[in-house]
């Protein structure tokens, strides 16, 4: 019987790291990437069992679009001096890097709610870690399944994604009022690329390419803060919520892996819906 | 993110050459009879089932075709998985002894070039969009892992192989006494679409730019799609080969694809305008389109994402 045999480096580090990190699909804890990164990153902390009285995690079942998976994860107090969520983790078990992002947030944030974009790039668990004022740790974790067949983590036009770069849009969803939390979007518009290692098949190499840093601020001060990388989807979109006085200034900075920053400004204005003006800013 | 990026690089150490060996073994059953048509002398059309990949179909689940010239053959993708590229390949034999001389990938999906595989011995040119070397490199890895995993031991074998003369407008192929004209096209269903023309026959090959019956996905530009679907109306055709479903008259076969893409444009622009978010939008978006079309529940969802993410920066 002829055999056909064939040397194949592509495929394997994803084949061995989703083996890893698929692990039970009904027990989060079962996760051996989700083990390690308890070790490492959490130091062994020790999570307290009421988490879902404290955040929501909002995922779709399946990642219909394994590039573009819309998350939520959402805060069940508003922030308060007494009672508040200081650091959210966003971590992708079944991902190359599975911290995807560390948000933090403060008094002034209004709500710790944060939505955004991933990839998805296996069957895995999907994480939200969140620390209260207290330092007390809460974990809710939610199975998402990946699309089967052509729906992949690679963004779709990774040259229109270039020409881009660094555009933004900043916006306020909702007619601000003094002292109540209010809906903003950030939206920037950034390859945000994983890059491409050298593999004996393509001979194609890509330096990675992506936004590692977001601060968010009102009137100078933070209210949303996300350190990040490539597991957020091309073009990374956050919605968040900051508490408005009268007027001021909601002001967003992006910085990425290239030392590349961008930045814009847009006025609070109570008397409507604030839509933002801004092109970039290189600087 | 110091974290990360070391298990990143911690991971990427442990990529080490594997060994993956396929025997020659008789075709999964769902290929024994591998059915070809003859839309017009000398093209040869294999019409994949309108489904998704599983072990059952094997990856049949493209249109695979060929086009005999008298001096050699040119194959037109090669399905889902490297068994699909070998039935193609004996359907081929047992039309003709000619050569193999190209082997055309109309895009990067998995489900047409798994089986390009099966004609590595044959030598021929393997001739591809300018982009789709590099979107192979990107998808690759993530494509044979989910075919590994879908599929199991029916997916052994089944490889990319990355073209060896690309195309950035249009090149033509001679196959002696006829001549394939080959064209790229502009982000549209993905980013490295081509379509392959027989000026001979009249047999227009559309690739994924057009289904039949098989929901529309957009993996590329929806208005890309419709752009496309624009000019290639200004095209005569006498028989027109979808990606997905049948062949069917010319240009009417547009016409259902357009209405769809049409609805949706509308549909994710306006939940865009009322400020309803993408995890929103799918939930209500192009539901009118649901009896219309196979396979809605797998991709319409996934449509509707690609075209949010892309018109929400339109307004």
């Amino acid at each position: 019987m002829k055999v056909v045999c064939s040397v194949l480096a592509v495929g394997v580090l994803l084949a061995s790291t989703s083996a890893l990190a698929r692990g039970s699909e009904t027990d989060p804890n079962q996760s051996e990437i989700w083990n390690k990164v308890h070790a490492s990153l959490f130091q062994g902390a020790r999570f307290e069992t009421n988490a879902e009285q404290v955040i929501v995690l909002e995922t779709p079942a399946r990642a219909e679009d394994a590039s573009v998976v819309p998350i939520a994860i959402r805060a069940r107090f508003a922030q308060s001096p007494e009672r508040r969520i200081d650091k959210v983790w966003l971590i992708v078990d079944g991902n190359p890097s599975p911290l995807a992002a560390e948000f933090q947030f403060t008094p002034d944030s209004g709500r710790a709610d944060i939505e955004t974009r991933i990839r998805i790039e296996e069957y895995t668990f999907v994480r939200a870690v969140a620390r209260t004022g207290d330092g007390k740790m809460y974990m809710v974790a939610n199975y998402v399944k990946a699309s089967g067949g052509c729906s992949a983590p690679a963004g779709k036009d990774p040259a229109v994604a270039k020409a881009n770069l660094g555009k933004m849009r900043l916006r306020v969803e909702e007619k601000p009022v003094a002292g109540k939390p209010v809906l903003a979007q950030l939206m920037v518009s950034h390859p945000n690329d994983t890059g491409l290692a050298m593999d004996q098949l393509t001979r194609m190499y890509a330096p990675p390419h992506f936004v590692r840093r977001v601060e968010v601020r009102y009137d100078g001060k933070p209210v949303m803060t996300a350190d990040v990388d490539f597991s957020i989807s091309e073009n990374p979109n956050f919605r968040f919520y900051f508490t408005p006085r009268e007027g001021g200034e909601l002001e967003a900075s992006v910085v990425d892996n290239q030392e590349l920053k961008f930045s814009t400004v847009m006025k609070v204005d109570g008397s409507r819906v604030a839509s933002a003006q801004p092109e970039r800013t290189p600087q | 993110m110091q974290f990360a990026r070391l298990l990143h690089w911690a991971l990427r150490a442990m990529v080490l050459p594997g060994l993956s060996c396929a025997a020659a073994e008789p075709p999964p059953a769902a290929l024994r009879e591998f059915a070809i048509e003859t839309p017009a002398p000398g093209v040869y059309v294999h019409y994949g089932r309108v489904q998704i990949t599983t072990p059952e179909n094997a990856g049949d689940i493209s249109n695979v075709g060929f086009v005999v010239g008298e001096r050699c053959v040119a194959v037109i993708d090669t399905g889902g998985t490297y068994a699909v590229g070998r039935a193609l390949r004996g359907a081929i034999r047992r039309v003709t002894d000619k050569p193999v001389c190209f082997v055309i990938n109309t895009h990067v999906h998995p489900d047409h070039v798994f089986g390009n595989r099966a004609f590595v011995d044959d030598r021929p040119e393997f001739v591809g969009h300018a982009r789709l070397t590099e979107a192979m490199a990107r998808r690759g890895p993530n494509y044979l892992n989910a075919l590994r995993r879908d599929l199991g031991a029916v997916a052994d074998g089944s490889e990319l192989v990355v073209p060896t003369r690309t195309v950035t407008q249009t090149l033509a192929l001679d196959l002696g006494g006829r001549t394939l004209s080959v064209r790229a096209w502009p982000t549209a269903h993905t980013d490295q679409d081509l379509t392959v023309h027989d000026s001979t026959s009249g047999v227009l090959f559309l690739g994924d730019l057009v289904f039949e019956r098989h929901i529309p996905v957009i993996d590329g530009k929806l208005r890309g799609m419709l752009a496309a679907l624009g000019e290639l109306k200004k095209l005569s055709a006498k028989v027109a080969i979808p990606g997905h479903g049948r062949a069917a008259s010319w240009p009417a076969v547009l016409v259902s694809e357009q209405r769809y893409l049409e609805r949706l444009l509308a549909g994710v622009k306006k939940a865009i305008a009322e400020r309803r978010t993408l995890a929103q939008a799918v939930q209500t978006v192009g539901e009118e389109e649901r009896n219309e079309w196979a396979l809605f529940d797998e991709f319409h969802r996934r449509n509707v994402t690609a075209a949010y993410a892309e018109l929400e920066w339109e307004e």
